[in-house]
């Protein structure tokens, strides 16, 4: 007998190619559902409008980090060519107009800091990395990274139900119902 | 409008612009799953022979040059490599900027292609950002040990220390510093953000074992859900958007080392553009180098098309033609100038005792990518490898010129010396050629060398609208672009 107890995660249907998982995408949207998600091999565009997905909001994180970089390369030059430890070298002022000077290193850590919020931007985004996730114990999942389209409606989304869920799915076209369960 | 164009008739308005067909990306209708097997085989399968006879001597030289190259600079000093007086100097200068600019293609395929949304860097756009991470490295080590006392080389970074001296943001070597290291780090960040998903895919034909674990860390727990993929693609365009300025201003800022000195032949303002076009030119000669032996040893002829190859021949003859006007163009400001020591730099340059780098330079960057004017050249590929390799080394040989031929006659007559490159040097060179190879091949060998997803996203049918062709009158196989429809319906409404 065994004593691990599982716990539904959901359901995880699939689809017979891009076109169809984007109709059903439509479908799930209009029925209400909040916490579910289309998996594909590659990106699909215009899949975030089916879905009902906001623009991202990573562009914001990245304007300010990489104003942090501007601000952080100028104050960098500013402190130690004007500040701490003025030379006189190239027949440049040791004043604030210098800047012009300073300009390739602002550029570059604007860059260099957008660069680094781009990445952790994008994996606080996504939830990322994490070591396993619930649906990796499906049969069926090691094909969204291949050829399969699947959608996944979780159980804890609020109109979930055991029976009306995989009714929908079979109703919009998903094959290989799957209900999906993690151990506790 | 809409109204009339349905009972105008598109054939006999008379107006018919001829519409050229778009070439497909992937040959022979391979399914998605094909497209994975293809490229994850090479990573799953064994080795073909060629591999190892590659990388054993590439790694066996890398050891060799590389590796014991420093060891012996660094216990004996940077004397060895004869760095007495300003001329010596040039060998480690000439290598850096010749590795870094073979670096630039990969970001450029990656970033420019990407905003243009040029398809077709989708199956080479992943070796070519390989190969700039591994250029790069290959250049850092140039600059990094020719200041001589290498633990002493952060004293590059602006970091207090106990003497109380400070950088001189002022100077453009300081700037390379920033930009070179910039340059890598958001290379290697896109270089592996275009790969996490790949690597789930890898991770997810994997038996369980230690293989599956360390493919699962770095893939992140990627599942290629919608919701990533939104944020993704943002991210990459982003990325891409960073990368295009960051890609043009790192050989600029290259060249600023030469440009803001009052040398002549080198304090002209033709530089920085001269330079990225020479970047982005030999970086295209070395993708070529390295991705038409690999298509082959591969089988990858049905993703890495003639198409591409082609098109990678064409931006080589036009880099390569703005490359020769840039040289023609020095020629003619050194005239038009009337100052007589930028004049006497380029004649020394041309009629001096290097006369053979100079020579070598134009006939191998200049004259050699001409022959892609010819389609039979471009589609054969024992002349596109010919001038590939003409082209890395004639691009060498820019460097020489720029900055050889100049050292030997600077200022002072007392400065003039003869350029010869002591066998460490000479060492360390090769040792960084093997180190490339050996990098690359290994990246062959553990990482998907194709960008999986994003090729399987040319495919038609991964467009979500590609089954509703169906349901139009025409089923979608309409020749007649929009453009032309409304073109004739405004002429028949007349």
């Amino acid at each position: 007998m065994s004593t691990t107890r599982k716990r539904v995660y959901g359901y995880l249907a699939e689809f017979k190619s891009a076109s169809a998982l984007y109709k059903a995408a439509e479908k799930v949207r209009d029925a209400g559902f909040k916490k579910w998600d289309c998996y594909s091999p590659y990106p699909i565009h215009g899949l975030d409008g089916a879905m009902g997905l906001k623009r991202s909001i990573l562009p914001w994180f990245v304007f300010f980090g990489g104003m942090t970089g501007t601000a952080t390369a100028f104050t960098l030059a500013y402190v130690t060519q004007v500040v701490l430890y003025p030379t006189v070298v190239q027949a440049k002022p040791v004043n604030i107009y210098t800047v012009p000077a300073f300009f390739p290193v602002m550029f570059e850590l604007t860059i260099l800091f957008s660069g680094f919020t781009v990445l952790f931007g994008l994996l606080g985004l996504m939830q990322l990395p994490r070591l396993n996730h619930p649906l990796f114990a499906s049969k069926q999942f090691h094909r969204a990274t291949d050829d399969g389209f699947f959608i996944a409606i979780e159980a804890r989304d609020a109109k979930f139900s055991p029976v009306s869920t995989r009714d929908l799915l079979a109703e919009i076209g998903g094959d290989n119902i799957e209900l999906v369960e993690e151990e506790d | 409008m809409a109204a009339h164009t349905d009972h105008a008739t598109h054939q006999d308005s008379g107006i018919k612009i001829p519409v050229l067909k778009r070439e497909k990306l992937i040959l022979n209708d391979r399914s998605y799953h094909w497209i994975t097997d293809r490229i994850c085989g090479i990573v799953e399968n064994r080795q073909p022979l060629l591999w190892w006879m590659l990388f054993i001597p590439s790694a066996l030289i890398a050891m060799i040059g590389v590796g014991g190259g420093l060891f012996h600079l660094v216990s004996t000093g940077v004397g060895v490599w004869g760095n007495t007086n300003r001329i010596m100097w040039g060998w480690p200068i000439v290598n850096f900027v010749f590795w870094i600019g073979i670096g630039h293609a990969g970001t450029l395929i990656s970033a420019i292609l990407f905003l243009t949304r040029q398809n077709w860097r989708t199956s080479i756009n992943r070796a070519a950002e390989a190969m700039t991470i591994f250029a790069v490295m290959c250049a850092g080590i140039f600059p990094a040990f020719h200041v001589g006392r290498v633990w002493f080389a952060w004293f590059l970074a602006p970091i207090p220390n106990a003497n109380g001296i400070w950088q001189n943001f002022k100077s453009p070597l300081l700037w390379d510093v920033f930009a070179v290291s910039t340059y890598f780090t958001v290379s290697l960040i896109f270089w592996f953000l275009g790969m996490v998903p790949d690597l789930a895919t890898i991770r997810d034909r994997c038996k369980p074992g230690i293989r599956k674990v360390l493919y699962g860390i770095f893939a992140l727990g990627w599942r290629g859900g919608n919701r990533q993929w939104s944020h993704y693609e943002m991210a990459y365009l982003l990325l891409a958007a960073l990368s295009t300025p960051l890609v043009l201003s790192v050989h600029s800022v290259v060249s600023f080392d030469f440009a803001t000195s009052v040398v002549p032949g080198w304090h002209t303002t033709i530089f920085p553009p001269y330079f990225v076009a020479g970047a982005i030119f030999g970086g295209f000669a070395m993708v070529l180098t390295i991705m038409v032996p690999a298509r082959f040893i591969y089988g990858l002829q049905d993703l890495i098309t003639m198409k591409h190859i082609d098109n990678m021949a064409k931006i080589i003859l036009l880099t390569g033609t703005i490359v020769g006007y840039a040289y023609l163009m020095e020629l003619f400001v050194a005239f038009y100038s009337g100052a007589i020591y930028e004049m006497d730099a380029f004649k020394f340059r041309i009629a001096g005792p290097y006369w053979w780098a100079y020579a070598a330079m134009m006939s191998l960057n200049v004259l050699s990518p001409q022959v892609f004017w010819f389609k039979a050249c471009r589609e054969n590929l024992w002349v596109v490898m010919i001038v590939a390799m003409c082209v890395n080394v004639g691009m060498w040989f820019e460097r020489f010129v720029i900055i050889v031929t100049t050292l030997a006659r600077m200022w002072l007559p007392g400065d003039w010396k003869t350029f010869s490159p002591s066998p460490q040097d000479q060492m360390l060179f090769v040792g960084t050629i093997g180190m490339f190879l050996m990098l690359f091949l290994l990246f062959l060998r553990f990482l998907p060398c194709i960008n999986i997803a994003e090729v399987k996203w040319t495919k038609l049918e991964s467009d979500p609208h590609f089954d509703d062709n169906e349901e139009h009158p025409d089923h979608g196989t309409t020749t007649i672009p929009a453009y032309q429809q409304e073109l004739s319906s405004n002429t028949s409404n007349k």
